[in-house]
């Protein structure tokens, strides 16, 4: 049997709502596929499954608040369910006594702490060696037990076609969903529905408080890197005349549509830099630095009604420059419009921010843990420049690193800053 | 298309990227991108929006032509014509 919990959606995102289950007991699963929206401070993330499977139990139901690492569905293995062929019947799931027994390693003190707290040490996913059940185990799960109002039944009834945006606003709005007339195609409910629904009842019902709770999640997470990363700070100037030739050549004979932003040149610059900088692209865990195979960029997005996000791009290194752009389009759109999927938050492996659009000169970033580095530009603007006992006028930028001094100590940022610099004089070689 | 139309027509292309916009508050003659904080990547989903509504290819090199709304509704006018 395989446990599929909610996985980690970042450091500030350490607990979600489920609004909406995809499956079903006795569906095929794929890996990579949506199998629940589960809401978050930042945005409703669509949670994909890690392994193929056959699901068998949803343990979670939609309304109900758990932190992550809860396990929220039972599925079976590829090969592990023989059902006789035009079988209907699913196993029963197993009775909740089962699913405590079959409870992960507990430390004593964790049990001692549960049965103070009044937890149900079942449902609890452990986060020390082997999969134990800890004492901060214990602590998140009962504080996110009563930050959760219980699900009620009707929620947690038959499914009704509901659009995931539609179910999002009913939550904020407080409206039930049972009592909504759906006017969709099949009876789906539309989000205009839930609104219909609730305006009378608007004054009364106030959003949920959104903005709030983004506001509380960025200042934990960025309390916690300044606590526990240790970070120095450099920064290099970057001629970037050559990029600059490059790029307006390269749009000059496409169509709108098909044009390439510089954030994607330097994006694919970072990537290709880390490369030969492997300390700085990955995680810090358990006092243990785990370097990322793959560079996946986390790209800090602002969003217009306030507050940060930074899903990643994955794979930058290996995707050319047109690829890239397609991606970062959608991912921006996406971020903006608050629907991202559950690995665009939990797989960046640094974060790259640029605030030289709103034309700061440099930025020195804060690490958002457990990732030990942020690459930031600044604007690109025209400068005097000295070469060759001459002087000349050259736009430039400058390039910052932020990183964690527990991984990497100032000789190799320095050479990492060279290296991306050096590749930003070499447009054609990214592309 | 006449300039009513044509200017309703950008104000939504703009909207649909920064809702909060309100047409009363744009100067006409103030730069655009600094009065509705737009960034490279809605610079651009601006100006695909009115390639795909208006049929107008519009070239990068021309970019610096368009630094007011202003600026913005007369290219348009000269290009649609």
């Amino acid at each position: 049997m395989i446990e599929f919990k909610l996985p980690s959606l970042g450091a500030d995102m350490d607990q979600g709502t489920l609004l909406e289950w995809k499956v079903s007991p006795g569906d095929t699963v794929r890996k990579g596929q949506v199998v629940a929206v589960v809401d978050t401070s930042k945005a409703a993330v669509d949670v994909e499954i890690w392994v193929d499977g056959v699901v068998r139990e949803l343990l979670v139901h939609p309304g109900e608040t758990v932190p992550t690492g809860v396990v929220l569905a039972t599925l079976d293995g590829v090969g592990e369910t023989l059902l006789a062929p035009g079988a209907t019947a699913r196993p029963a799931p197993p009775p909740p006594v089962a699913r405590i027994a079959a409870a992960h390693r507990i430390s004593p003190a964790a049990r001692k702490h549960a049965e103070e707290l009044g937890v149900d040490i079942g449902y609890i996913a452990g986060s020390g060696t082997d999969g134990g059940v800890t004492v901060e185990d214990v602590e998140r799960a009962a504080l996110a037990a009563r930050a959760a109002p219980a699900a009620t039944a009707a929620e947690a009834g038959p499914r009704r076609p509901v659009t995931p945006a539609a179910r999002k606003r009913a939550r904020e709005l407080g409206v039930n969903i049972e009592t909504v007339t759906a006017s969709g195609p099949g009876g789906a409910m539309l989000l205009e529905d839930v609104e219909r629904a609730a305006a009378p009842a608007a004054p009364a019902a106030p959003a949920k408080d959104h903005q709030g709770e983004m506001r509380r999640a960025i200042a934990a997470a960025m309390s916690r890197s300044k606590r526990e990363i240790p970070h120095y700070y450099l920064a290099e100037t970057v001629p970037m005349q050559s990029a600059l030739d490059w790029l307006t050549a390269v749009n000059a004979g496409r169509p709108v549509t098909e044009r390439l932003l510089m954030a994607v040149v330097q994006l694919k610059a970072v990537a290709l830099a880390l490369k030969k900088f492997p300390e700085m692209n990955g995680f810090y865990r358990d006092n243990t630095f785990q370097p990322a195979a793959a560079a996946h960029p986390g790209v800090a997005i602002s969003l217009r009604q306030g507050g940060l996000i930074a899903p990643a791009l994955h794979d930058v290194g290996d995707k050319p420059l047109e690829q890239l752009m397609r991606e970062l389009a959608d991912l921006v759109k996406r971020a903006r419009a608050g629907s991202l999927r559950s690995s665009e938050l939990s797989d960046p492996t640094i974060t790259v921010t640029n605030l030289g659009e709103q034309g700061v000169a440099a930025v020195y970033g804060v690490i958002y843990p457990p990732q030990v580095a942020l690459v930031g530009f600044g604007r690109i603007a025209e400068q005097p420049w000295a070469e060759k006992g001459a002087l000349s006028v050259m736009p430039a930028m400058t390039a910052s690193l932020a990183a964690d001094h527990r991984v990497s100590d100032g000789h190799r940022g320095a050479l990492f800053l060279a290296e991306l610099r050096e590749l930003l004089q070499q447009p054609e070689s990214l592309k | 298309m006449n300039e009513q139309e044509l200017r309703a027509t950008v104000i939504a292309t703009l909207k649909a990227i920064a809702p909060e916009v309100e047409e009363g508050d744009l100067r006409p003659d103030k730069p655009l991108r600094n009065q509705v904080d737009l960034d490279s990547m809605d610079w651009l989903n601006f100006l695909i929006g009115l390639h795909e509504k208006l049929k107008v290819d519009i070239p990068e090199a021309d970019y610096a032509k368009l630094v007011t709304l202003g600026d913005v509704l007369a290219y348009l006018q000269s290009k649609i014509k």
